[in-house]
């Protein structure tokens, strides 16, 4: 392999990870406060489609993005209003979210499907980007991947130095002492799962906006799936979360990689590997069950009525 | 808040039933005024969904041809669902289910025997079952969260069925379409009615729903189920085998999706294609809860679910809208079940503004 191969390789990782490192940062956030929100894969469909035609009209990538963000809040608000509002089963909300999405999403592309659009393009730091090997993976990226460091960073600091982030923990490890310690519950619930709905809709904009830029249906492909995982396999720990999304992203680019290489293996089975390589690490971080159960926020998934 | 949910001391019955039927009012009139929303007339276009597929007997045939799938995939999950494994994978193992069942029909092209059927659909369920086990042992022996690994098979299935429609079960003499020989005729399940499609398939799946029914309201085997998704540890105390339970649950759930995918290349398709399935394992999901995971609820359950993948067909040709109209249905369906369903544990209490007696003293 050849050096500029394997820089190609870093870069195509980095771009590949990005939105599932986005999506899994918003839902660590919501998980950590004790919600488990199914819905990733509907949130962002919706925020890709509605990112798309918004920059599709108006030609404004800024505004597509902006409002794939929200698309991705209002329906993670919908999520709330019955998962939390109305204390709905958590698990089956999510799914509904997801397939109403769905619907939802190729409903309104359906005009849409194969137009196609100027993506968000890569922006090179001078000298930065022509640093052997991680220079093109680190600096000649586009604004959105840049963000995304930012992203990580903020979530990073939020739950290790902030006030909020330590409120969001007590929140998931056990609302009820939260609440009697005069900690704001359902406010703290209801802001987690609204960032996790517009991070997942950021994603799902990238994915319409910049990775591939045009529509199509199901084009999240399981992203918000694996996203789920990744959440699981990083032990709820944002520095793993990074390290997990450029994993992932490497699986999922192994086929350009595998095919740059010359080897005949079929394009479909290709394709498999970031969903074999999901359950593998799935199966791996947690087969030791007391570890998994540790790491868990205690309240996950339970709904909390302050009233019961 | 002027509205308050207040915990009902029991759970209600009477609300557990109302609540699909209120879901579906409430789903009824949402898509009316959608409807409107895109210009249409609400009534006329709600007449095209829901009455116009099934104003003729072919329409009849059809809806049966597409709730035998749903009903076969949907009564297995409810035994999962009842014993709180949650088994998302259902469209995957429908899909293994086609894969197996085609693997074995492409043997027998030109077999003349009454076998042949037989062993294709018990291969497709051999097939779904494996899938399914395959997850359940992964929960059971790794811990691994099956929501998460049967979400991550189906995406497998689909490749993998994909992966052998594209080459070694491709019809040689198919003008390298991407689909499999036509099955012969002693591997196709029979029409039931003439001039339609109804094929035996609908019995198998009224039988699976009365067999399942049997299952859990009274063998032994049913009870534990129940009692394992009540209170696991109730389960555990009994000294009834989690491990054992969970595998159980999985087979039979990925059997019945399997039976399903078998049912789909074996009848109305008749052979191996890229697409076998419009969603209909992720619709059983929606079945399930909405039949309150009852068999009789899951029987009326599936046949509203094939009726709204029927409207969809017509509305989209009749009224030109996206056929996606009817997987927002369906999402707009189960929002509105959970919605409902709320009311099942909770009541809602109204909340005059009043002046508290410390306020006023002050």
């Amino acid at each position: 392999m050849d050096i500029d191969l394997i820089t190609n390789i870093l870069y195509a990782m980095v771009r590949t990870g990005t939105p599932l490192l986005i999506v899994a940062l918003g839902e660590l956030v919501c998980e950590r406060s004790g919600v488990l929100n199914l819905g990733q894969e509907g949130m962002m469909l919706m925020g890709a489609v509605v990112g798309f035609i918004v920059t599709l009209t108006t030609g404004s990538l800024m505004l597509g993005f902006i409002l794939a963000i929200v698309a991705g809040m209002l329906m993670s608000m919908l999520f709330a209003a019955i998962a939390l509002g109305l204390n709905a089963n958590q698990v089956a909300t999510g799914l509904a979210l997801t397939i109403f999405g769905t619907g939802l999403s190729a409903f309104i592309g359906a005009g849409y499907v194969g137009v196609p659009i100027t993506g968000l393009e890569p922006i090179a730091i001078p000298y930065l980007s022509d640093i052997p090997l991680i220079g093109k993976m680190l600096f000649a990226q586009d604004l959105v991947v840049y963000l995304s460091f930012g992203l990580f960073g903020l979530v990073y600091w939020f739950f290790k130095s902030s006030r909020l982030g330590l409120t969001v923990k007590a929140v998931g490890e056990n609302p009820h002492a939260a609440n009697s310690l005069g900690l704001p519950v359902m406010r703290t619930r209801y802001l987690a799962v609204a960032f996790g709905g517009g991070m997942a809709g950021l994603a799902g904009g990238y994915l319409s906006l910049a990775y591939t830029p045009l529509w199509a249906e199901n084009m999240v492909a399981g992203r918000g799936w694996i996203a789920l995982a990744l959440v699981v396999f990083a032990t709820w720990r944002a520095d793993r979360i990074i390290f997990g999304a450029y994993l992932f992203g490497l699986a999922s680019i192994l086929n350009l990689v595998v095919q740059g290489l010359g080897y005949p293996v079929s394009p479909n089975l290709l394709a498999m590997m970031p969903y074999a390589a999901t359950v593998l690490v799935l199966v791996m971080i947690s087969s030791n069950v007391m570890k998994s159960k540790m790491y868990t926020p205690m309240w996950l998934g339970k709904p909390f009525h302050p009233h019961s | 808040m002027f509205l308050k949910l207040e915990p009902r001391g029991e759970a209600s019955r009477s609300m557990s039933y109302l609540s699909p039927l209120l879901a579906g009012l409430l789903t009824l009139i949402s898509g009316g005024i959608f409807f409107a929303f895109l210009g249409h007339d609400p009534i006329d276009a709600l007449r095209i969904f829901l009455i116009a597929p099934v104003e003729d007997l072919y329409g009849f045939g059809e809806l049966c041809v597409k709730a035998a799938p749903i009903m076969l995939c949907a009564i297995g999950l409810a035994v999962a669902f009842k014993a709180q494994v949650w088994n998302i994978g259902a469209e995957g193992q429908l899909l293994m289910g086609g894969l197996a069942a085609s693997a074995v029909a492409l043997q027998l092209l030109d077999v003349e025997s009454l076998w042949a059927l037989p062993l294709v659909l018990l291969s497709g369920m051999l097939g779904g079952g494996l899938w399914g086990l395959l997850a359940g042992w992964l929960r059971t022996r790794f811990n691994a969260n099956e929501i998460l690994t049967t979400i991550m098979f189906n995406y497998i299935a689909l490749y993998l069925l994909l992966y052998f429609v594209h080459g070694s079960f491709k019809d040689p003499d198919g003008y390298g379409f991407p689909a499999s020989a036509m099955f012969g005729d002693s591997s196709i399940l029979p029409v039931l009615l003439e001039d339609t499609r109804l094929h035996i398939g609908i019995l198998f799946a009224l039988l699976a729903v009365v067999i399942i029914w049997v299952m859990l309201s009274r063998s032994f085997i049913g009870f534990q189920i129940k009692v394992l998704g009540l209170d696991s540890n109730a389960a555990k105390l009994a000294g009834f085998k989690h491990k054992r339970l969970v595998a159980i649950v999985m087979i039979v759930s990925g059997a019945l999706a399997g039976l399903a995918g078998a049912g789909e290349v074996a009848g109305p398709i008749g052979q191996l294609i890229p697409s076998i399935s419009p969603g209909y394992g992720y619709a059983a999901i929606i079945v399930a809860f909405l039949g309150r995971l009852h068999p009789v609820g899951i029987f009326f359950a599936s046949m509203l679910m094939a009726l709204i993948y029927l409207g969809g067909e017509l509305a989209q040709i009749e009224l030109n809208v996206p056929l996606a109209v009817t997987s927002l249905f369906q999402g707009m369906l189960l929002f509105y079940l959970l919605a409902c369903d709320v009311f099942i544990n909770f009541k809602i209490k109204f909340n005059r503004p009043q002046i508290s007696p410390t306020l006023e003293n002050s």
